[in-house]
Formats: structure tokens, C-alpha cells, sequence
């Protein structure tokens, strides 16, 4: 953990070395969630509602989501801007160091811009919860803190998956957009209103329903039940990261025997 | 000095990859669309040798012939097809966190130092993935700025550094943790001649001093010369060569080139046991083996027709050597 | 010309030995329509009707936008451009005998064709195919479907010239990323990348009609399924003719202008 800081730091100073590039690009990274929380208020705003669901509880669902996305972009950036580093040859560099591959690769790189998009889904956040007065209860807003961190470990899970993806092939890796982005652009809207298939897919393969959806029904008091019941929901975003990292490790192995 | 000869020792390494063949032409591309051939290309064959403790060892082979791959594996990177490697006791892919707390890599042209930070902050995150105690690191980089000259440099961001400079600070970079083995994958490419030196003079102390062992692959045989006393040529995937330098010497060494300039009128003389290479008014060059005719013999054949004005014998040099060991190789 | 026949071959083929990356690209493409679509239909669904444009028509929008990504996305990199003005290298450019405008405008041009050609066969294919509601509809009339080609193609001109514009900025700013971003991101937004025109409030309309971005993207796709009918369809045209000619001329303008900036720079 101490390494993870260490590295945070020199990252921090290196891009600070670049200051206007630095702030362009984070003004930048605050206006693509901009244009699109833009449509999504420009679609109430012409239907009024979605499937029972109302502007300020979709922009919640949205807030959250997003800052997941900024957050794990920012600080698992190395997972995600894996494939020109095994492209260069510098993951070998990290072969010879006496620590884990994993969090070498999560340090080697930090995408501090992101900011921008934080920024943008940090005031969806205000603005929404200041608009449903329900949210306001300690456990409430503790499983909403709970449903971010591990939105996080699910966006982290799938940029190690996709980087596992780099030791076989970089030419595929669009693929992987389906889970980020995709996945990113899907869970900013309640997940019951896609097709069932899709609903399963992504709470029980890609548990993004256990971080917004399912929890998000008790914040809204849309289904009575247990406080514990959602906080517990939110741990599936945790659990993902297991088989994660396991595939990440058949991949390094797979790496150091045929060495592409 | 070397305390225990099988400190390194590598037995019947194979490596074998699989290349994916690629054409020109649309017609071509269309085609690979659908089907695409594979290859396999044995890069290791059956490497054997071992190595001492303290010992300095250039390790030389033309591009793609499987230095990079054998270098890989000994620095627990890639995990071999067969056979065995042991490096102070450790299985190199089996043991990597363990092992390579004792060695230290150099690849010349990939750097591990942070790009827009002073070298100084690049040196305090490589202490802390070593785990480096903070008393024998701050001894360590004292010694190392003292040897390779880097006082003024330490606090410049590494953009700013020349590549001399910045070979320096990879070289101690690799260094911080007192590796026991230290490997250097091209260390003087690029560098002018005044670096060049520093390098050498640098690694040829840290091996006295420290008994640092040093597996050196290069392309330049100025750096073998001056370094290595020790010298294994790999090509197309097998060993050629393992032995010292002198016995290189001795082996091809009998090669001498003669260049005699001479006054007089006379054509090309042939003399029995010399090759003639070239003849003007005023100068011949002849090429032979001190095994089958001695130069005094070419002299005065040729003092019969012309007058000797002056003479001058050439032995080969390291590179052309090992071009002719490369050709009786064919490779 | 031959010259820029060859570049643009090279482009292709070289665009075309990706063939896993076309495959991931097509999943992608696909599944990021059926995600639209289900957002879209969930809307609908609350709706009392008396909508714009209907679920149907949107329908095919959405394939259109997604297999024709390609030619209409605003932000398609190359790298080898930007690395091109920023390093200086510009100038082994300037010594080939030909006009660096038309050059980058074929080498840009190629590699949207290359990577449209072996994504949105395969694409359209599929989404012929699918189930209703998702299948796409065939276009209402053959005039249609004729128009439809053109304003895609004159489409994809205009967008490859906004492209050329974005380029040329950077011989200004030097720094590829930040600003462009934000223009790209606000003029898909525009061209109905994120919801489509119709959809939105009037006084944004004015604003997308006013600019040249949604003629590359909204206007082709609407003209297919005949929500702007053919006599309309033929003023649009002459609308892009417009639009093409005037960023042509702009950028070829403010190359020279750069240019010469560079060549003074350079002593």
C-alpha cells in the first residue's frame, strides 16, 4: 500500500510538469459526461418519466455510476493503458522487480484528468441527492458510499480482464469497450429497463446490478427490506475482482512461457 | 577469483515460439482474413554452460539469433520449453520475487527511470519496491553517484539528461538494491566515446570491488575487449563458442596481413603459401597463416625482384574474428 | 492522382489486417445498439405517442449510426498525424510532390472506408435479421435508398473536411487533446450521436440545423427511412454541397496560412 502511494506521488509530479495540457484535457474530461447527462435530461424533459422511474432518481443512478468509471479510470489507469506498455517491452521491467505484477502495472501509470469527469458526476451526485429528501439517512447514504467503491473494483475488474486480453492479442481489445463503456453507458440507467437477458448478464456475470440497480431500489424506497440486505448487495462489486485477478495470473503465466 | 564455478549453471535449455506468417498484397490481406499460417521457430536449441562467481562474461551472437531469449530466461522473465537453470540456487521463473531481489537488468534501450521526474525521486520508488533499508540505501547511492560522476545530475528531470548521462543513472538504478548478478543487455549503444569509458571503467571496478558478476551481450567488441575475459557466441539458437578471448586469439589469430612497399619494375609476384590481394607500382599486399610460411620467406622472395622500401604486418582484429567464426557457422 | 491511389491502398490494406479487431469492433458496434434501442424503447413505452419521429424509424437511426460509425464519428485519431505536425517532422512531408491538403484528405478518407467496409456488411447483415422490434427496416422507396447513398457519401466528405480542420488546429495549439476533445464531443452531440435531433427541444434543433454536423450523420440516416422525404432530401443535398465547399476551401486556406508559419519557424 505504501508502494501504491509512492507511486501515486511521482505520477502526480509528472503531470504536473505539464500544467495547461493538464487542465485542457480535465476540462475536456468534464464535458463528455456533460453531453451525455445532456441528452439524458433532454430525454425527461421531452417524456417526463422512465418506466415509473423520475429525472432525479436516474441522475443518481447516473452519479454513480460515473464516478465509479472517473475513479477507476484514475487510479487504475495502469490496467487500462496495459496494452502500449506490453506493446513497448516494459512489462519485462516489471518481471525483474521483486513485487507483484498487478501492482506494478496499477502503479505504472495514473490518469489524474479524470477529475474533470469526477467533477461533473460529484455535481450530478449534489444535485440529485438534493433533490430526493428519502436518501437522507446514514445507512442510506453509507450504502450509496459502498455501491461507488465498488463500482470502482467492477470498472477495475474489467480493465485487468482486458489486460489479460494484451498477453494473447492487442488487436481485439476494442472488445472490451462492450464491459467498459458499454457496461458504463447500460448501468447509468436502472437496469429493469433492458431486456432480461441483458439484466441477468450484467448482475450475474458483471455485477453492475449489485452497485446501482438492486441497492439503489432500497435508497428509493421502490422495495422495503432490511438495511444490511442492500450494503451486502454492494460487496458483489468485490467479489468480482477474485476471478479477475485469478485470470490475471494465468495470463502473466502464459506471457512468461511464450514471451509475445 | 572465482569462488564457485557452477555459481550460474544452465543445462539443456530449449525455447521454441510460434510466429504468425504474414504476406504483402490485398490479395493477401483478403486471404488472411480467414485462414493464417503459423510457424514455429526454435530459438534456443539444447543451451548448456555455466558460470563462475566474479566472473565478467560477453555474451555475442547477430540480431535474432537468441541472446535476448537466453538472457530472458536466466533473469526469470520467460519460462523455458525444457531443461534446467540454477542461479545461486534459485530456478530463475520458478522463484521471481525471491530471485531477483539479487539481480540487477539493464536493457539498454528501454529506460526505468521515470521520464519528467528529477532521477533522485526514480531512485526513492525503486527503494521502495525493493524494500531497501534506508541505511544501505543512502550508503549505496553515495557510493554510486561518487563512482559514476552523478552529483550534478541527480536532481534533473531525466528528459534533460544526455544519453550518456542517462546510461549512468540506469546503470545505478539497477544497481541500488547490491545485486549480486547484474545483466546488461546492450549497455553502450548510442553512447559517444568519453561514456563509453565511464561505462566500462565503471563495470570493470564494480566487478574488482564488489565481485559483482556481469553477463554483458553487445554488438560493439570494444566492450568485449575491454571487459570480458570470457566470451560465449550463441547463433540460430545453438552455443559456438565458449571460451576465453586469448584462445580466440590463438584459434584465428595465425592470420596476418603483410603490406610491402617496394621500388622497382616488376609484375605480380606469386608466392607459395601467401595470398596476394593487391599489387601496384608501388605497394603489395599479401594475406597468410603464420602456420604454413613465415614472414621473413615473403620478404625475401620478394627482396629477389624488387627493392623494400617498407613494411608493415597487421594481425586481425575481435570483429573481423568473429565475422569468420560466424561464417565457418554459417550464420 | 496515381499517388493518392496508392496511399489509399496502403491505408486499406493495412486497415484491413486487423480482422480481430474488426470482429471485437462489430460486437461492440452491435451491442452498443441494442443498449440504445432498449433506452429508447423504455421511453417510448410511457409515451402517449404524437412523438417526432417513431420508434420504428428510430430504430433503423440507431443501426444507421452504428454501422456507419466509421464515417461518421468525429474523433478518428491518427496518431501518425499529430506526432507529424508536434515533432516537426512535417517537413520530410513538404518535400514530396504533392499538395499536403489532398494527401491527409485521401489518408483520412481511406482509413474510415477500410474500417467501414469490413464492419458494416457484416453489421447490416445482422440487422436485417434480428427479431423485431430490434430488425432494421428497408428503406420506404428505391429514391430513398438512392439518396441515401449520396448524402452518406457527400456526408462522409464533410465530416473527413471538419477532421482536416481539427488537424490543421493543432499546427496552432500544438497539444492535439484538450480542445479538440471538447469539439468533438459537442459536435456528435450535434450531429444526433447522443440522442437523435428530433428528439431534442426546438431551440437546440435551430442550433444542430445551423451547423455542418448533423448533415454527415442525422440528415443520410433520416433520408433512408424516409422521415425527410425525397424533395426535401434534394434541398439537403444541396445544403452539403455547401457546407463541403466551404470547409474545403477553409482548410486548404488555413494550411497555407500554417504552412508558412512552419516554413518561417523552421529559418
Amino acid at each position: 500500500m505504501r508502494l501504491y502511494f509512492k507511486y501515486l506521488n511521482i505520477h502526480l509530479k509528472s503531470q504536473m510538469q505539464y500544467r495547461a495540457s493538464f487542465w485542457l484535457m480535465s476540462v475536456g474530461q468534464f464535458f463528455i459526461p456533460f453531453m451525455v447527462f445532456g441528452g439524458l435530461y433532454l430525454m425527461f424533459d421531452r417524456f417526463g418519466q422512465l418506466q415509473g422511474w423520475s429525472f432525479f432518481e436516474v441522475a443518481l443512478c447516473f452519479a454513480v455510476i460515473h464516478l465509479s468509471f472517473s475513479l477507476s479510470e484514475c487510479f487504475a489507469r495502469g490496467f487500462d493503458a496495459f496494452s502500449s506498455l506490453v506493446g513497448r517491452g516494459d512489462f519485462d521491467r516489471l518481471l525483474v522487480r521483486p513485487r507483484s505484477t498487478a501492482l506494478q502495472v496499477l502503479g505504472s501509470k495514473f490518469e489524474f484528468t479524470r477529475i474533470g469527469r469526477l467533477l461533473q458526476s460529484s455535481f450530478v451526485l449534489v444535485w440529485s441527492l438534493a433533490n430526493l429528501p428519502a436518501v437522507w439517512t446514514f445507512p442510506k447514504l453509507l450504502t450509496l458510499a459502498l455501491m461507488i467503491a465498488n463500482g470502482v473494483f467492477i470498472f477495475t475488474g474489467i480493465f485487468i480482464l482486458a489486460a489479460t486480453f494484451c498477453f494473447w492479442t492487442i488487436q481485439a481489445l476494442e472488445v472490451a469497450n462492450v464491459f467498459t463503456d458499454g457496461g458504463r453507458e447500460m448501468a447509468q440507467y436502472p437496469l429493469n429497463i433492458y431486456e432480461k437477458w441483458v439484466t441477468r448478464f450484467f448482475t450475474f456475470i458483471i455485477p453492475f446490478g449489485c452497485v446501482s440497480y438492486l441497492p439503489l431500489m432500497y435508497l428509493l424506497d421502490k422495495r422495503e427490506g432490511s438495511e444490511l440486505l442492500p450494503m451486502l448487495f454492494t460487496l458483489g462489486g468485490a467479489l468480482f475482482l477474485v476471478p479477475c485477478l485469478l485470470i490475471w495470473r494465468f495470463g502473466v503465466r502464459h506471457y512468461r512461457s511464450t514471451g509475445s | 577469483m572465482s569462488r564457485n564455478k557452477d555459481w550460474i549453471r544452465l543445462e539443456g535449455i530449449g525455447k521454441s515460439f510460434k510466429v504468425a506468417t504474414r504476406t504483402a498484397g490485398l490479395k493477401e490481406a483478403a486471404k488472411a482474413l480467414f485462414v493464417r499460417k503459423h510457424t514455429v521457430v526454435e530459438a534456443l536449441k539444447d543451451i548448456s554452460f555455466s558460470i563462475g562467481e566474479g566472473e565478467i562474461v560477453g555474451y555475442i551472437g547477430p540480431n535474432g539469433a537468441g541472446k535476448s531469449t537466453t538472457i530472458k530466461i536466466m533473469s526469470g522473465i520467460l519460462v523455458p520449453d525444457g531443461g534446467s537453470c540454477s542461479v545461486m540456487g534459485y530456478t530463475p521463473w520458478k522463484d521471481r520475487t525471491d530471485y531477483v531481489r539479487h539481480i540487477g537488468v539493464v536493457f539498454g534501450q528501454r529506460s526505468q527511470l521515470w521520464w519528467d521526474v528529477p532521477v533522485l525521486d526514480s531512485f526513492e520508488l525503486l527503494r521502495d519496491i525493493y524494500k531497501i533499508p534506508d541505511a544501505k540505501y543512502k550508503q549505496n547511492v553515495a557510493m554510486l553517484t561518487d563512482m559514476l560522476d552523478l552529483e550534478k545530475i541527480l536532481q534533473m528531470p531525466v528528459r534533460q539528461l544526455s544519453l550518456g548521462q542517462r546510461m549512468r543513472c540506469e546503470i545505478a538504478a539497477s544497481l541500488l538494491h547490491s545485486p549480486k548478478l547484474l545483466f546488461l543487455d546492450e549497455p553502450t549503444i548510442g553512447l559517444d566515446a568519453v561514456s563509453k569509458l565511464a561505462v566500462r571503467n565503471f563495470i570493470k571496478t564494480l566487478n574488482k570491488e564488489q565481485g559483482v558478476t556481469v553477463i554483458l551481450t553487445t554488438h560493439d567488441m570494444s566492450d568485449i575487449e575491454a571487459l570480458a575475459s570470457r566470451l560465449l557466441m550463441i547463433g540460430k539458437g545453438a552455443l559456438l563458442y565458449d571460451g576465453s578471448l586469448e584462445e580466440l586469439r590463438g584459434r584465428f589469430g595465425t592470420g596476418r596481413t603483410v603490406t610491402v612497399d617496394y621500388r622497382g619494375d616488376s609484375g605480380p609476384i606469386d608466392i607459395q603459401g601467401a595470398t596476394l590481394m593487391d599489387w601496384t607500382q608501388e605497394r603489395a599486399v599479401y594475406s597468410f597463416d603464420t602456420e604454413q610460411i613465415v614472414l621473413a620467406d615473403i620478404v625475401s622472395r620478394l627482396s629477389e625482384k624488387v627493392e623494400i622500401v617498407d613494411i608493415a604486418v597487421t594481425s586481425k582484429d575481435l570483429d573481423e574474428m568473429i565475422v569468420e567464426l560466424y561464417e565457418e557457422h554459417q550464420i | 492522382m496515381k499517388a493518392y491511389v496508392s496511399i489509399w491502398r496502403l491505408r486499406f490494406v493495412n486497415g484491413m489486417q486487423y480482422r480481430a479487431a474488426a470482429l471485437a469492433g462489430m460486437a461492440t458496434q452491435l451491442f452498443f445498439g441494442f443498449v440504445f434501442i432498449m433506452i429508447f424503447a423504455a421511453f417510448y413505452s410511457g409515451s402517449s405517442g404524437g412523438e417526432p419521429i417513431s420508434l420504428q424509424d428510430l430504430i433503423t437511426y440507431v443501426w444507421l449510426q452504428q454501422v456507419f460509425l466509421s464515417f461518421i464519428m468525429l474523433w478518428f485519431r491518427d496518431q501518425e498525424l499529430f506526432d507529424l505536425i508536434t515533432s516537426g517532422n512535417i517537413a520530410y512531408e513538404l518535400c514530396r510532390p504533392m499538395g499536403l491538403y489532398p494527401h491527409w484528405y485521401s489518408k483520412l478518407m481511406a482509413q474510415r472506408v477500410a474500417s467501414a467496409v469490413l464492419r458494416c456488411f457484416p453489421i447490416l447483415f445482422i440487422t436485417f435479421l434480428l427479431p423485431e422490434p430490434y430488425r432494421m427496416s428497408a428503406p420506404p422507396s428505391w429514391a430513398s435508398f438512392f439518396l441515401f447513398l449520396v448524402t452518406l457519401l457527400l456526408g462522409l466528405l464533410v465530416i473527413v473536411s471538419i477532421s482536416m480542420l481539427i488537424y490543421i488546429s493543432v499546427f496552432w495549439t500544438m497539444s492535439p487533446i484538450g480542445s479538440i476533445l471538447m469539439i468533438s464531443v459537442a459536435g456528435e452531440f450535434l450531429a444526433g450521436m447522443v440522442i437523435p435531433v428530433p428528439l431534442m427541444p426546438q431551440w437546440l434543433q435551430s442550433i444542430a440545423y445551423a451547423l455542418p454536423f448533423r448533415w454527415t450523420a442525422d440528415f443520410p440516416f433520416r433520408v433512408y427511412s424516409g422521415h425527410i422525404p425525397v424533395t426535401e432530401a434534394a434541398w439537403g443535398i444541396a445544403i452539403q454541397l455547401l457546407w463541403l465547399a466551404i470547409l474545403v476551401i477553409a482548410g486548404q486556406w488555413l494550411m497555407r496560412r500554417a504552412l508558412r508559419a512552419v516554413v518561417v519557424q523552421g529559418g
